[in-house]
């Protein structure tokens, strides 16, 4: 199994039996509805008295002149980071990151590793690596872990959990662990976090993601609320950070605007619990930390994305989460319907670059294109253009901008190429056009009363008696 | 996404009227009243008989070949320097935003940007270029608003429909929970995905029948055809129209004539 395909268990292409599932549970709805009603209303407040456009205007500055420097950035922070003491590894893709990390825990004979949450070890499957090679993994974020309680996929990637209400956890620790049965937030995370602890005392590694790595100091910079980062970082005797290398802004100053953007965007929150700065291994004179440190910069085909001027943007991202939470269709179907590791607007337009076209067909064209996505980012980031621009690419529509994105044309049906080239054909003529609108008008009544889908869920649209063509020319314009 | 700052021209004697093909052939209705009250304006409103439609539902749909022919077909049909006004956020924002893109490294790259940076939403226009007043003659009455995504992101016109709608001394304004919220519509996308768009557009009627207002207006066609659509199917005490429809119809004596 390549590390770049989605969780074994689910199959992208099955986004629309997934769709119609998630459509017909009323919890599913009734959770993610909830749930992303609190997070709207939270972001909202939350930029209250801010001067919103200013500090999205700087956010997306910060990500763009990162990304122009990429390559030197990422050079300078190998440079420091190795100064620093903590060792640098790079990964094509994820079957290479997993490798390493492994040979890591080999080198140390680790039984045992406890994560922090990361992305991109969800996007490299690493948890299921691990276990394959004998090594026990566990997530320590609260989320990650009941969503690995239950053998699930995260279903957001700030909240991973965030499908399941009070009561499905409740009945899931039970059954899993033995904890009570209780609806008292307060005892079953309790409950969790001794589970946990002891888990942390005796890891052998720790493994965590990264929010922004510091070209200019060699820093790790790491956003959470639990503490379990901190934990997953300074306990066990070794640490390993993952990150895509998208993730290196240029200055330590970079850090405090996307910081503000990030935990706003994401929980609303104007600051997190912990911020973690991690820039060296534990020195002679100090009393915790780990041993060693090493940082897994993984590629992932984000190099191919950063060839290309427009779909570069995609880079920017900072994993706030805000535009699934503004997501009309991410807040109807739940993140597991996309059946990908990056779910909702995001995820629609990472996915297709690091799973292809040919298995992404659905993500591009599951959106009304609201712009709701691209309103949200805080760095800026036009989703609703790369929608569209994919879009292109699944049915390699534009002979001028030829397509780039493996796959392309995979979407692509000969009758639906053939509606849009009568339609183009027809609408190009305005002789043509004219004629068959007045006619569709003059013999309306002989209108079906079905439309394919369109009449499923409404009544048909009902033609006009004459066109505005008509009614104007009659009136000699 | 909105223009940062709009730089709006002074009210000209002429503008062009693009009519857009859901309009043309389910709502014409619209197109007169706007027009109509263009005229009250005393701009002189001309209208190309060649424009078909502005090429969107291909170009979202993936198929930029076919819909940069069509929209090629109107590139022409606008040789003065006059607005070009669009009773659509959505054909508007397509025209405005896309059509740029739409022709990058063609030989219409210059005419094409030349007819974006024309283009008006038609609400906008009467609000911010012709200042216009509008004088209540119907019943009280209460509405519930609906902008497009695209009236709202796209051209950047939110607040300019209850502006208008707050001049009408006799209408009252209900905002409906969510109002930002898409209805469902997206073009192709209510035929591609028609479960998803039909759970988003029944939320949206819930929403607007729990306004308790039993009318609503909205800035854009297919939003109208798709609320409307599922109300009537599943008989819910609301419907809507096209907010040019309703502004004229209010302030006008002649209530025939728009029709």
């Amino acid at each position: 199994m390549s590390a770049t395909t989605p969780h074994p268990h689910i199959d992208v292409k099955e986004f629309h039996p997934r769709a119609h599932e998630a459509l017909h549970n009323p919890q599913i709805r009734q959770n993610f509805r909830k749930a992303m009603d609190g997070l709207m209303s939270k972001r909202k407040a939350a930029f209250e008295g801010w001067d919103l456009e200013t500090l999205r205007e700087l956010g997306a500055n910060v990500r763009l002149r990162a990304l122009a420097n990429l390559p030197d950035l990422l050079e300078q922070l190998e440079q420091k980071l190795t100064e620093n003491g903590i060792k640098v590894h790079w990964a094509l893709d994820g079957d290479e990151a997993c490798r390493i990390v492994r040979d890591i825990c080999v080198a140390r004979e680790a039984k045992s590793v406890i994560k922090g949450k990361s992305m991109v070890s969800e996007e490299m499957e690493l948890n299921h690596f691990l276990e394959g090679e004998g090594i026990e993994a566990l997530e320590s974020d609260l989320g990650e872990y009941i969503v690995q309680l239950a053998n699930e996929t995260p279903s957001h990637i700030i909240m991973p959990a965030i499908h399941k209400n009070t009561g499905e956890i409740s009945e899931l620790m039970h059954e899993k662990t033995g904890t009570d049965l209780s609806h008292d937030v307060e005892y079953l995370t309790a409950a969790a976090r001794q589970q946990l602890r002891e888990k942390f005392m005796n890891a052998d590694v720790g493994v965590s993601g990264v929010n922004f790595a510091v070209a200019e100091t060699g820093t790790l910079c790491l956003v959470e609320n639990e503490g379990n980062g901190r934990m997953t970082t300074t306990v066990p005797p070794c640490h390993i950070a993952v990150t895509g290398i998208e993730k290196v802004v240029p200055n330590l100053a970079d850090v405090s605007a996307l910081l503000a953007l990030l935990t706003r965007s994401a929980t609303g929150q104007h600051i997190t619990t912990y911020f973690n700065m991690i820039s060296s291994p534990r020195k002679a004179d100090e009393l915790d930390g780990p041993e060693e440190v090493h940082l897994v910069l993984v590629d992932n085909g984000r190099s191919v994305i950063y060839q290309d001027d427009e779909l570069l943007d995609t880079l920017r991202c900072i994993r706030c989460g805000a535009c699934m939470n503004h997501c009309p269709v991410y807040t109807r179907v739940g993140g597991h319907t996309y059946g990908t590791t990056y779910p909702g607007p995001i995820g629609k337009i990472l996915m297709p670059h690091l799973i292809g076209l040919d298995e992404g067909r659905h993500l591009p064209s599951a959106s009304s294109l609201c712009g709701a996505c691209g309103e949200v980012c805080p760095v800026k980031i036009p989703i609703p253009d790369l929608l569209v621009r994919l879009r292109r690419e699944s049915v390699d529509g534009d002979k001028l901008h030829p397509a780039k994105v493996r796959g392309h044309g995979a979407k692509r049906t000969p009758l639906e190429a053939a509606i849009w080239k009568f339609w183009s054909w027809m609408h190009s003529r305005p002789g043509i056009y004219r004629t068959g609108t007045r006619f569709a008008s003059r013999f309306r009544k002989l209108q079906p009363a079905r439309a394919g889908a369109w009449t499923d869920f409404r009544t048909a649209p009902k033609l006009a008696g004459k066109t505005l063509h008509q009614q104007l020319r009659e009136r000699g314009k | 996404m909105a223009d940062p700052i709009k730089v709006y021209p002074s009210k000209p004697d002429k503008v062009y009227f693009f009519g857009t093909c859901l309009i043309d052939m389910f709502y014409p209705d619209a197109g007169m009243a706007g027009i109509q009250l263009l005229e009250r304006e005393g701009i002189e409103v001309i209208f190309p008989q060649d424009q078909t439609c502005c090429g969107q539902p291909a170009f979202t749909s993936g198929y930029h070949d076919e819909a940069r022919s069509v929209a090629r077909a109107q590139l022409d049909l606008f040789p003065e320097d006059w607005p070009i006004v669009v009773p659509s956020g959505s054909c508007g924002g397509m025209m405005r935003k896309h059509y740029p893109d739409l022709f990058k490294d063609t030989a219409d790259e210059v005419k094409a940007a030349g007819v974006a940076g024309r283009v008006w939403e038609l609400t906008d226009f009467l609000l911010n270029v012709c200042h216009i007043k509008l004088d209540d003659l119907g019943e009280p009455t209460t509405v519930a608003m609906h902008t497009s995504c695209s009236a709202r992101r796209e051209m950047g016109v939110a607040e300019v429909g209850p502006k208008l709608l707050g001049q009408l001394n006799n209408v009252t304004l209900v905002e409906q929970a969510r109002a930002e919220e898409c209805c469902g519509f997206g073009g192709t996308f209510a035929v591609r995905h028609p479960e998803i768009s039909g759970a988003m557009v029944e939320e949206k009627v819930e929403t607007l029948v729990d306004t308790g207002a039993r009318a609503f207006v909205t800035t854009d066609c297919g939003c109208l055809m798709n609320i409307n659509g599922f109300a009537e199917k599943n008989r819910h005490p609301i419907a809507g129209r096209h907010i040019l429809s309703f502004l004229w119809e209010r302030t006008n004596d002649d209530k025939g004539d728009g029709q």
